[in-house]
């Protein structure tokens, strides 16, 4: 099993994918209103940044980064758990799930 | 071209065709399964850096948790295409050129970014089990530990916020 | 090497001294809720650990060797360094001795007195913050921490005085006992600031190697005395700033006690000493602070003759007694000023104490002109009392009879003038403190019948620190017997050493001859006798008594209101003051800074009312804003 995979792809194109799904979660934060989907793609965001520190790893033949994508992991399912049960109660309590009624934070 | 090149820009197009969807669908369950394809994508991804491990763990967590976890929320909630919120043309617009300018940017950064050039390949056996699991429970013991602190903390959060109200 | 071993053995206990107070302090403020009584024999146990590690250095500092030490860098910058340090020599183991022993008396006495006070556990914890402070203030070695001490007496004294704050009055003198203090305390800044700039240092090594250094009568030097005599005058209340002292017997009585009488008030004696080699450098001001006590003294004795508060007449018999001492040490006789301090500090003690008992007998009614006839109702607060009147009155042997005669004796020899004011002080003094005895302890009552079933003896915790105080009263002067008797004067010798610097400045001491001497204790002893019995005579056997306040006329009536001088302060001091800032309240506060300051909350408002409007709540908004802010910001990075 000790076989040494060729890596035939530059990596430079594993930073151009990250960086666009990266952009393409943004672009979805910014875009709608649902808070659910905002969620979403902060999740897509989370992984385009995974999706780098694996690449990283792989390149440079080096474990930690891999670990690294393992606490994030845990941190975006904590968030998600959290996030949700926030969206619920608030869903509850308001009927919507929009973040432009969620405006109580102002002057 | 080689396969494995195939396979990348294969499974790369993947990966952005469905962060898009899961942008522009109008149906919050749609947004919900491109996601989970694109996750699968992004799988594949690791599979070919020779991440096995992560990506049955990826495919198991967020696919298999995460993801269903949101499932059950848009069911749950109620949403669909009719009460999803719309905004105006010029506001997703202004969304795009954000989004696209954020992009230039961090291209521009990756650009001037002096890459480091690895002369010896990377080995097949960095993403093993093994491999990972002796960097976890020795060198990241601690902050593994922590991490399960971080989860029943959420846990224990995530009861407390999405309990009904005892009136 | 011996000595050295012995003193480094002493560093320890020196250091812990001090902080027992403060611990007791910290325990009775925090804890006082829980710990109710118990608080005041906390206390108490506090200031006794003190006591005993005093006695401790007392009994083991070898010869004629002194503890100097610092126990930390305080301020240091360029070649300045400002430690914190002690000094543990003669001159302050008398004075720690003095404090804490008197100091624990007083608070055992307080635990009687203060009974049924509602700010039982409060006064305690002011009076061991006060034994704090005054620790700090004796064991100082510089003036800089002396004057921490300085400061912290003052506050102190300040929350003693105005303890029963429901009182307006109270208040006011705690207010007025401040203030004036700190007319005295700028003088002691600017006395330290002059040594700092030109001596580099405040310790009092830096400062009398720098002083040394100097010629005799120096300018530097006579006026960085003055300015310290200023810090003096305030805090032992000479002349002209010694009206706040009287008006302080409105704090409880173990306060003036301790606080108005033994200890603090001597603070600016101990100082003088403490820097006698800078005073005997400057002989001109050693003449100022020689006519400041007598006149002090004599002033002071003069209006204590016309006051009917028992305790206002004892208050205006320490002004006078310290006017005394500090004649004393302007003739450069800083031993005999020392031990005026000792003696005075164990009668007026006593005598303020027995006041106390009194007052608590009469049920809190302090003027003389009610009382009368309380010999034979509080017999041990009425012996321990004579005690204390012949003590101060320089009946041979109580203690007040050899300390005072030193001084006279001194006066006699190298200025004749002091002597006969001082002596006529004296005189004074001796007819005012018996007519107070006379009119509170003979005769017959003169109070109302209710008051008359009140009288009763004080509890033991307060008869026995007056009578350990009478046994001091009795036999202190023995510490210091003139020559004439044939044995050695312990207590000069003791302080010795510490003087001895100063000595060569001060030339020959006139040795008196014994024949003088016997001759000055004679004339002392008859001028005190005819005193008594002018007063036995008006007082008993004429029956007099001191007319209501609006019967006074003529002289007595000046006097009765101590010469106007308080209200002659009000009318050209204060009222002007107030005038002045009234000019500038309404000129530069309101006018100018005023219009500065709401000018800048307006346009700090106007800018918030606006840009506020930016909060739309929107989070949509917000995110979009962030993004383009890590944008702009990347953009930068990338640029530059």
């Amino acid at each position: 099993m000790n076989t040494v995979v060729e890596q035939a792809n530059p990596q430079n194109w594993y930073l151009l994918l990250s960086t666009i799904l990266f952009s393409i979660g943004v672009m979805g934060v910014l875009m709608r209103r649902n808070a659910l989907i905002i969620l979403m793609c902060v999740e897509l965001m989370l992984n385009s940044v995974n999706l780098l520190l694996v690449s990283f790893s792989a390149y440079a033949g080096n474990t930690d980064g891999q670990v690294f994508v393992f606490f994030i992991m845990v941190v975006a399912a904590a968030e998600v758990a959290v996030g949700l049960a926030l969206l619920v109660s608030i869903y509850r309590n308001i009927g919507t799930t929009d973040i432009d009624v969620l405006s109580k934070l102002k002057w | 071209m080689m396969n494995s090149q195939l396979i990348f820009f294969m499974l790369a197009a993947l990966s952005i065709l469905s962060a898009l969807f899961v942008v522009f669908s109008k149906n919050p369950i749609y947004s919900v399964l491109w996601l989970i394809v694109c996750f699968f994508s992004i799988a594949g991804h690791y599979i070919m850096l020779n991440a096995q491990f992560l990506a049955i763990v990826h495919i198991i967590v967020y696919t298999g948790a995460i993801m269903v976890l949101m499932l059950f929320t848009v069911m749950l909630l109620n949403l669909n295409k009719e009460s999803e919120p719309h905004k105006s043309v010029m506001y997703k617009g202004a969304a795009v050129l954000t989004g696209g300018m954020l992009m230039l940017v961090l291209l521009a950064a990756m650009r001037s970014t002096q890459l480091g050039t690895y002369v010896a390949p990377g080995r097949a056996e960095t993403g093993f089990v093994q491999n990972v699991g002796l960097k976890l429970f020795t060198d990241f013991l601690l902050p593994f530990e922590m991490t399960s602190v971080l989860f029943i903390a959420a846990m224990i959060g995530a009861v407390v916020l999405a309990k009904k109200e005892v009136h | 090497m011996d000595n050295f071993l012995a003193l480094t053995n002493l560093i320890i206990p020196a250091s812990l001294l001090a902080l027992f107070p403060l611990l007791g302090f910290f325990v009775t403020a925090l804890f006082g809720k829980y710990l109710k009584h118990a608080a005041g024999w906390i206390a108490s146990g506090m200031i006794l650990i003190s006591f005993s590690i005093s006695l401790y250095l007392f009994m083991n500092l070898p010869g004629e060797a002194a503890l100097n030490f610092n126990l930390f860098d305080w301020i240091k910058w360029g070649s300045v360094n400002l430690s914190f340090g002690i000094l543990i020599d003669h001159l302050s183991l008398i004075m720690l001795l003095v404090v804490t022993g008197i100091g624990f008396l007083i608070h055992i006495y307080s635990i009687g007195y203060m009974h049924h006070d509602e700010g039982f556990t409060r006064f305690f914890s002011y009076l061991n913050l006060f034994i704090f402070f005054m620790l700090v203030l004796v064991m100082a070695n510089s003036y800089l921490v002396m004057f921490i001490g300085w400061e912290g007496v003052g506050l102190c004294s300040y929350l003693l005085i105005g303890f029963w704050f429901k009182n307006d009055a109270f208040n006011d003198a705690a207010k007025k006992a401040f203030i004036m203090n700190r007319i005295g305390d700028l003088g002691f800044l600017m006395g330290m600031f002059l040594m700092l700039f030109h001596f580099g240092g405040l310790d009092y090594t830096t400062v009398n190697a720098a002083a040394q250094a100097l010629p005799l009568g120096n300018t530097l030097i006579v006026s960085i005395t003055l300015f310290l005599f200023i810090g003096a005058m305030g805090k032992s209340a000479q002349l002209p700033l010694y009206t706040w002292l009287p008006d302080a017997m409105a704090g409880p009585t173990p306060v003036s006690a301790l606080i108005h009488a033994a200890t603090m008030v001597t603070a600016g004696i101990y100082m003088i000493a403490r820097s006698n080699i800078l005073y005997a450098m400057a002989p001109f001001t050693m003449e100022v602070v020689m006519w400041v006590g007598v006149a002090t003294s004599i002033f002071a004795a003069i209006i204590g003759m016309k006051q009917n508060d028992i305790k206002k007449v004892l208050a205006y018999s320490t002004v006078s007694q310290l006017g005394l001492m500090f004649a004393a040490l302007g003739m450069g006789a800083f031993e005999s000023g020392m031990f005026h301090v000792v003696t005075h500090a164990f009668f007026k003690a006593l005598l303020f104490l027995g006041a106390g008992s009194v007052i608590h007998a009469m049920g809190g009614a302090q003027d003389i002109r009610q009382m009368g006839g309380l010999a034979k109702y509080i017999k041990i607060t009425w012996f321990t009392f004579l005690i204390a009147t012949l003590a101060i009155s320089g009946i041979f042997p109580f203690a007040g009879f050899f300390s005072k005669d030193e001084i006279l004796a001194v006066a006699f020899a190298s200025h004749k003038e002091v002597w006969i004011l001082l002596s006529i002080s004296s005189m004074i003094t001796a007819f005012y403190m018996f007519r107070l005895f006379f009119l509170t302890f003979n005769t017959s009552f003169r109070g109302t019948e209710e008051q008359k079933h009140h009288l009763h003896e004080s509890p033991i915790t307060m008869t026995l620190p007056l009578s350990i105080l009478a046994v001091f009263a009795a036999i202190a002067g023995f510490w210091g017997m003139p020559a004439v008797f044939g044995q050695t004067h312990f207590f000069a010798a003791y302080l010795a050493p510490v003087f001895e610097g100063s000595k060569q400045y001060l030339g020959e001491a006139h040795e008196a001859s014994h024949a003088t001497e016997w001759m000055l204790m004679g004339i002392a002893t008859v001028a005190a006798l005819f005193s008594i019995a002018v007063a036995y005579a008006l007082y008993i056997s004429k029956k007099w008594l001191p007319e209501a306040d609006e019967e006074t006329t003529g002289f007595a009536k000046w006097v009765a209101n101590k010469f106007y001088i308080d209200e002659f302060y009000d009318k050209v001091i204060v009222k002007p003051l107030l005038v002045v800032s009234d000019i500038f309240f309404v000129l530069i506060d309101k006018l100018i800074i005023d219009l500065i300051v709401m000018a800048t909350a307006w346009i700090v408002g106007f800018t918030g009312r606006t840009i506020r409007l930016a909060q739309t709540g929107n989070t949509g908004l917000y995110i979009f804003a962030m993004v383009i802010g890590m944008m702009v910001l990347m953009f930068f990075q990338l640029v530059y």
